[in-house]
């Protein structure tokens, strides 16, 4: 029983079952949401796993101008693989995570960024005009997102004075007065995140319009599928990082509460990305720059500043 | 950093219609932009010669699915010219009336377009429902949404009564008020500002010298509409004003073509209010006496100009379409250059192109990355060849 137990925690819940399963149905949350917002049916619950079903069983093509297959084929299970990597340290129906160490906030961050990375290489190793601009993207973005979100994560992290995830959000379900205090950090960790996941209005690196599929216009079949399951994963886990770090993560409850109250939080904060969505045009991505380090980072700054004030005045 | 190519089209998302745009990029900005026509060639205007006046009604209404009325129109006033046909003033008041209501349908629909470009679904959405109310009323005048076949020789094919008078006034007053929550939106919403705002450059200079029609035209300062300098139905007895803009971009072209909403608005509500008593059409002869007709038009997307020949039977002798998709693609090519990659789309949206009416010229693409126009000769000699291969010769024609 012992040596099941963790495996059953990566392959089923937490871990790859529950967060497949869920990450679909947030995508359906997120387009229901949207259709509802933009005067539209929207697709019924079952569309995105029919869609991802639909995807594993077409036809993969790797284009002859790859330039390394093995890796064009390999880079979707990486990025899957490190979503799932993070949720581990991440407290979802437990006060606690499964695995919590001191400074796996820094791990977290860490493997969150690699999706992004395999997604620059997924569009370089295409070799395709459409993919090399969308991963020259990818990367642009990243240097935009990646600070404001860092520090947006720092400020809580100060004012509970630990590394750790779990440790945070026990912190602020111990001090639930706190979490109004932080307001401008997680609504610029919530910008940030929109960034991190490419959503409207930072889906710069696939707009449609501009280079087709962007990183991922080679992609097709089971390989694609995974990378859209990828994405949809990330949101799971962005969300819940967020909510462990700003809301409190499971406010104390364990088991069946504790998941619903998981659940409950991760459908707001995917209100509020759907939300983020609908309200914006796409902007540019020098646009994007601009944004993230004139306004997002010194919004990020200020609440850390705040934060070091609060932690001097309460002790 | 290395230049890098990237083709836009002719199967592409941002493109409804198959165009082809060669895009030189260096990182995310454009150094050189061209432009290839010629990939939905259908052969119109060689069709109609083969066709009575009546059936090529129903063709010329086909060159282009949102500008159907502004085709048949100017088709049909060329015919009814050289015919010499008096057409009542009840059948041109609903000519007019079916041409605003064109014009509300293509900008309302252009206004989604653009969101769509620049990636604000939600106006998108918006806009095309609200688009469904004019859609509606087209077809409750005249039975079709899209295609209103309501020109006919000598007049109108059908007649407005009372109630659907009523209605489509109900209608218009409903989209006046969304028109005016979409002025606001595109003028104070941050992100379509950034979008849009000194997008696309097209300077008042450049705008007459690339002989730039319609909203393009207008959104550059150049005061030029068909309707005002060479009235045609009913506009000269019409209130409505001329809407120009001095942004010279693609947040002028949305702005000219959100208060043309307005304007169109005024002349619908006019024209239904004081709609002329009488017959809606008169008889006119199958046979057109020999005479050569030019006409223009104001069609949503710019001036559209008609060339008719007559020999005396009851088919033209030749026609020729311009349709203002044509005449804007010049500036384009201006437009695109040294802008952003991220604007292509929106700027080629912006001159509200309509490629399918366009695209009756002949341009070959005989080997890859050079494009070659055929001369009048070229295509004689291929066409000789062709038909040789098939067994028939006419060398000798």
């Amino acid at each position: 029983m012992e040596s099941i137990l963790p495996l059953a925690y990566i392959l089923i819940f937490p871990g790859f079952l529950f967060l497949a399963v869920y990450g679909l149905y947030l995508q359906w949350v997120d387009r229901k949401l949207c259709a509802v917002m933009q005067n539209r049916m929207g697709p019924p619950w079952i569309q995105p796993y029919a869609d991802f079903i639909k995807l594993l069983a077409k036809e993969v093509i790797v284009p002859d101008a790859a330039t390394n297959k093995t890796m064009f084929r390999v880079l979707p299970f990486f990025a899957m693989a490190a979503v799932m990597t993070a949720l581990i340290s991440i407290p979802v129906w437990t006060p606690a995570a499964l695995f919590s160490f001191q400074g796996d906030m820094v791990v977290v961050i860490y493997l969150l960024t690699i999706p992004t990375v395999t997604f620059f290489l997924a569009g370089w190793s295409s070799s395709s005009p459409y993919s090399t601009v969308g991963s020259m993207r990818v990367l642009t973005q990243l240097f935009a997102y990646e600070v404001p979100l860092m520090l947006s994560l720092i400020g809580p992290a100060i004012l509970a004075g630990t590394w750790n995830i779990s440790e945070i959000s026990a912190f602020f379900a111990a001090h639930p007065a706190l979490i109004p205090a932080q307001l401008l950090g997680f609504l610029a960790a919530l910008v940030a995140l929109q960034g991190k996941l490419e959503r409207m209005p930072f889906d710069i690196p696939h707009a449609k319009n501009e280079i087709v599929g962007g990183q991922f216009t080679e992609y097709s079949g089971r390989l694609f599928g995974f990378f859209c399951l990828a994405v949809d994963m990330e949101l799971v886990v962005g969300a819940a990082l967020v909510n462990a770090v700003f809301l409190g993560g499971s406010l104390g409850f364990a088991g069946a509460a504790g998941l619903a109250v998981f659940l409950g939080k991760t459908l707001f904060i995917t209100f509020l990305l759907a939300l983020l969505k609908v309200l914006m045009a796409r902007i540019r991505i020098e646009q994007m720059i601009n944004f993230c380090w004139k306004y997002l980072a010194p919004v990020a700054m200020a609440q850390v500043a705040f934060d070091i004030f609060l932690k001097y005045r309460i002790g | 950093m290395s230049k890098i190519t990237i083709p836009f089209g002719p199967q592409h998302p941002a493109l409804k219609e198959p165009e082809n745009f060669m895009l030189v990029l260096e990182g995310e900005q454009i150094t050189s932009a061209g432009i290839n026509l010629g990939y939905n060639h259908r052969g119109m205007e060689k069709a109609a010669e083969g066709r009575t006046y009546i059936q090529n009604l129903y063709l010329i209404e086909r060159v282009c699915g949102i500008c159907s009325h502004s085709h048949t129109t100017t088709y049909i006033t060329n015919v009814e010219e050289l015919a010499k046909a008096e057409v009542p003033q009840r059948a041109l008041a609903i000519r007019t009336l079916f041409a605003e209501l064109e014009r509300v349908h293509s900008h309302l629909l252009w206004l989604g377009v653009a969101g769509y470009e620049m990636g604000f679904e939600t106006l998108f959405m918006y806009t095309w429902r609200d688009r469904e109310q004019v859609l509606d009323c087209l077809e409750l005048l005249s039975g079709n949404r899209v295609h209103y076949s309501i020109n006919t020789l000598g007049g109108v094919r059908r007649d407005i009564t009372a109630e659907q008078k009523a209605e489509v006034l109900k209608r218009i007053k409903y989209l006046e008020e969304r028109t005016q929550y979409y002025i606001k939106l595109a003028t104070q919403e941050p992100t379509v500002l950034a979008r849009t705002a000194n997008v696309g450059k097209l300077p008042y200079d450049v705008a007459i010298e690339r002989g730039a029609v319609g909203p393009t035209a207008r959104a550059s300062g150049v005061a030029r509409d068909v309707r005002k300098d060479d009235p045609y139905l009913l506009y000269a007895q019409l209130d409505f004003n001329l809407i120009t803009h001095n942004t010279n971009d693609v947040f002028g072209r949305l702005v000219v073509r959100a208060l043309e909403l307005v304007e169109s608005y005024k002349i619908i509500n006019q024209v239904l209010n004081n709609l002329p008593e009488g017959p809606v059409a008169v008889k006119v002869p199958m046979k057109v006496a020999p005479g050569e007709c030019v006409n223009h038009y104001e069609a949503p997307r710019g001036e559209d100009i008609h060339y008719l020949k007559s020999n005396g039977t009851d088919k033209p002798e030749r026609l020729k379409v311009r349709a203002p998709t044509l005449a804007n693609l010049q500036s384009v090519a201006y437009m695109l250059e040294g802008g952003w990659l991220a604007d292509v789309p929106l700027v080629i949206a912006a001159i509200d192109p309509c490629m399918s009416c366009t695209d009756r010229a002949a341009v070959w693409n005989p080997k890859k990355g050079k494009t070659e126009v055929y001369s009048w000769e070229e295509m004689r000699k291929l066409g000789i060849e062709q038909y040789k291969r098939r067994g028939v010769d006419f060398s000798r024609l």
